[in-house]
């Protein structure tokens, strides 16, 4: 499966969730991402979108984060 | 016996607020010896700890030579208050500087505060901390809502598993503090070090054995603890391998254990530590939390269906601010601005009358009342106006709603090559350029940093509007608020321009990526927000009676004496004439070539509580009074040369308090130098065309 073809965190339309396949980016921004808790396995809510579709809203392991489309590209969902 | 606690813990988890708690006003913020991460410190309160004898006096912090903080004399108890970290990872200043903190400085017990509403991802962080081998007591911050939400927790259990006291508190009403205290002087005294875990099993859990084993002796070297160290290698920390010094036939090794086990799980490196981590707490949240029944959405949900709705969010984001500007300015803001400058009023003529009564010499009248008082009063009077807009912004910011602003102005953001954390410090930049500068550590790179601290003064501070409202009175008489409202556009879109052109020649590519956390919607605490009033309002009177009364005193005295020290008869030959007239010049092309506007403008270099005052001081009256407006036509000849200076004003280099935070902050004199001094300069040529076009137009 190739990336462009893959199902990713910024494919979700707010209500939908998806569960995280893997999570990609580079050093800092992967680092980052595993830490705020996007890990293989979790499941994630796309809450909402900003006024012009990006930044989203999501959230996880009980708790509310931002960020862009271009980064939510980066986490591939099963 | 002296101790030092520090506090760690995610961002918006209340440490802080903790911080306030425990140690009252005896604070001290200093910085990081090396990098610009704020590091506050401060003395317990006596309240706390009952069982000491002495009395937590403020103190400063003083450092000796090698920079360590020098323990002060009365007082048994410092708290470290420790950046606002997720991870120990080695990407971000914030958590180096912090876990270099724990490692190094050994402060007897580190406090891990956790927002107990989000155990899952708090937890993450505790992890790494209970490895770094320093005594650690768990603070269950904001019990009060976990209670609320029929959330259950089990704090035995959780001591237990996690070998820490675990203390419920709810910091915004000081609950649980003493236990808190109690606790961790407790842990202070046994060093008692947190239970060994074994968070990982499988593959993870042999390789991380295994590279254990490997460096337990360049670990034990480093007074390290050979598991820590091991973690960190596993996540592929690379300046902890540097620090280690390991040969690279070990780091050869350890790239191989590391190769086969990311084979074996199928997952890389440091995704499996992570996931070793949160799999960890999982298991044990499991069997040590409860979730109450949740009906329907939170709290939180149901306030963000309207304030970040696709359509009503940009209005309300609009009128919000609006709302700001209007109680600060408008109506409320000017009644009690109004009520005070009265007060001071009042107060002057009482000092004034009891010189004249007790026949005290005429020239310290003088200095007293038309040096001094003048001055200082002119700037108090203000000083109520700018608490209103720090009260605003600080309940918007203790309410959750900046985050939910930063989500908002993300995308307008990063078309100026910025993101949406940037909206802070520039709003900040609203009521002092000071603070906000200092809020942009909350960026994440140097560049977002510098960027932003470029862009922040142009965000007309609150410091100039006494000088805005003298002028629009006396040239715009009815449209005062226009005129302002203009000011501060200008200023906005400046910035906006200044953002563009510095993405395209400066800072080439795209800002950090936006990652935040959307924190839970709070009530304010009167507390808090009163604590930051109060703050704020020491700053703004020591101010008043430091460097502007220093600087009102200064010009009297120039203006008053030749360079010979005689008394001048007329301002051309006193110092302050001789030295604006060199400078004066300068300005001609502006529009305001005039001595006062030129002293004005350098006084203004100290505080721009000072403009207004100087021409007070210059002409000789009182700037509350109705002579001063005719003293403003006769230094600004036209309505255009007064708009010229007042742009100037806006745009010019800022106070130089903010260029000391400045420079510290873009951790580069030459950064900020080179930032005050395209200020000036952009001031003086957008000043000079207002002026010459106006003139042309025949608008003079």
């Amino acid at each position: 499966m190739t990336p462009d073809a893959a199902h990713t965190l910024a494919d979700l339309r707010p209500g939908e969730s998806g569960i995280v396949q893997s999570v990609g980016g580079e050093d800092a921004l992967h680092r980052h991402l595993l830490d705020m808790g996007i890990t293989p396995g979790v499941k994630i809510l796309l809450q909402k979108t900003a006024p012009m579709g990006d930044p989203i809203e999501i959230h996880l392991r009980g708790y509310a984060l931002t960020l862009r489309l271009d980064d939510a590209r980066k986490i591939i969902l099963r | 016996m002296h101790y030092t606690f520090a506090l760690a813990g995610n961002q918006n988890s209340g440490k802080t607020t903790l911080f306030n708690q425990l140690t009252g006003s005896n604070q001290h913020v200093g910085n990081w010896p090396g990098v610009t991460v704020e590091q506050k410190t401060g003395t317990m309160l006596h309240h706390h700890h009952g069982s000491q004898t002495h009395i937590g006096l403020p103190w400063r912090v003083r450092r000796n030579k090698s920079n360590d903080i020098i323990p002060p004399k009365y007082s048994d108890v410092t708290i470290v208050d420790l950046p606002g970290i997720y991870s120990l990872s080695p990407y971000s200043l914030e958590e180096i500087v912090s876990r270099n903190y724990i490692v190094k400085d050994k402060p007897d017990v580190v406090i891990n505060i956790i927002d107990a509403t989000s155990l899952e991802r708090n937890l993450y962080l505790s992890l790494q901390l209970l490895q770094l081998s320093r005594p650690v007591v768990i603070a269950l911050n904001m019990m009060d809502e976990v209670e609320t939400r029929g959330d259950a927790i089990d704090i035995v259990g959780l001591e237990k598993i996690l070998g820490v006291p675990v203390v419920p508190i709810c910091a915004r009403k000081g609950e649980g503090l003493d236990e808190l205290v109690r606790r961790t002087m407790e842990v202070a005294k046994s060093k008692q070090l947190p239970a060994k875990i074994d968070i990982c099993q499988g593959a993870a859990h042999k390789a991380l054995h295994a590279i254990s084993h490997l460096i337990e002796n360049s670990a034990a070297a480093h007074d390290m603890m050979p598991l820590y160290a091991a973690t960190k290698l596993f996540e592929g920390d690379q300046p902890l391998a540097d620090e280690l010094g390991l040969s690279s036939a070990t780091m050869h090794i350890i790239e191989e254990i590391l190769t086969a086990m990311e084979k074996e799980v199928g997952m890389e490196r440091a995704a499996v530590m992570a996931d070793t981590r949160y799999r960890y707490i999982e298991r044990l949240l499991k069997t040590t939390y409860t979730r109450g029944i949740t009906e329907g959405d939170s709290t939180t949900d149901r306030i963000d269906k309207i304030l970040t709705h696709r359509a009503l969010s940009i209005p309300v984001f609009l009128l919000m601010m609006l709302l700001v500007f209007y109680i600060t300015f408008g109506p409320i803001g000017i009644w009690v601005a109004d009520g005070f400058a009265a007060l001071v009023d009042r107060g002057i003529d009482l000092i004034a009358t009891a010189l004249a009564n007790w026949q005290v010499a005429a020239w310290v009248q003088d200095l007293v009342v038309s040096g001094a008082l003048m001055g200082v009063g002119s700037v108090l009077s203000f000083m109520p106006t700018i608490l209103i807009l720090f009260l605003l912004l600080s309940v918007l910011e203790d309410s959750g709603y900046m985050a939910r602003a930063a989500f908002l102005m993300d995308n307008p953001l990063r078309k100026i090559g910025l993101n949406g954390r940037a909206f802070i410090p520039m709003m900040m930049g609203f009521g002092c350029t000071v603070p906000a500068v200092m809020s942009a550590r909350s960026m994440n790179t140097q560049r977002d940093r510098r960027f932003t601290i470029m862009l922040t003064p142009f965000m007309s501070c609150g410091a100039k509007v006494p000088i805005y409202a003298l002028f629009t009175s006396a040239f715009f008489p009815g449209n005062q608020v226009l005129v302002m409202s203009g000011l501060y556009l200008l200023g906005i879109l400046v910035s906006i321009a200044a953002g563009l052109l510095l993405k395209r020649f400066v800072f080439h590519g795209d800002a950090a990526p936006f990652i935040m956390e959307l924190p839970t919607y709070r009530l304010p605490t009167i507390a808090n927000v009163a604590r930051q009033m109060w703050d704020k309002a020491k700053d703004f009177i020591r101010r008043a009676f430091t460097v502007i009364f220093i600087a009102t005193m200064m010009v009297w005295f120039l203006q008053s004496f030749t360079f010979t020290f005689a008394p001048a008869a007329t301002m051309e030959e006193s110092m302050l004439g001789i030295i604006a007239g060199f400078i004066a010049p300068i300005f001609a092309p502006a529009g305001f070539g005039s001595v006062e506007a030129s002293t004005a403008v350098i006084t203004g270099i100290l505080a721009k509580e000072s403009v207004v005052s100087t021409l007070a001081v210059l002409s000789g009256v009182d700037a509350e009074s109705s002579q001063m407006l005719v003293t403003l036509h006769s230094i600004f000849p036209s309505t255009l040369s007064a708009v010229s200076f007042l742009i100037f004003i806006l745009l010019y280099m800022p106070c130089v308090a903010a260029y000391a935070a400045m420079r510290r902050e873009m951790e580069s004199t030459r950064w900020a130098f080179s930032t005050v001094a395209l200020q000036t300069g952009l001031a003086w040529v957008i000043s000079t065309l207002v002026f010459q076009l106006g003139t042309l137009l025949g608008l003079g």
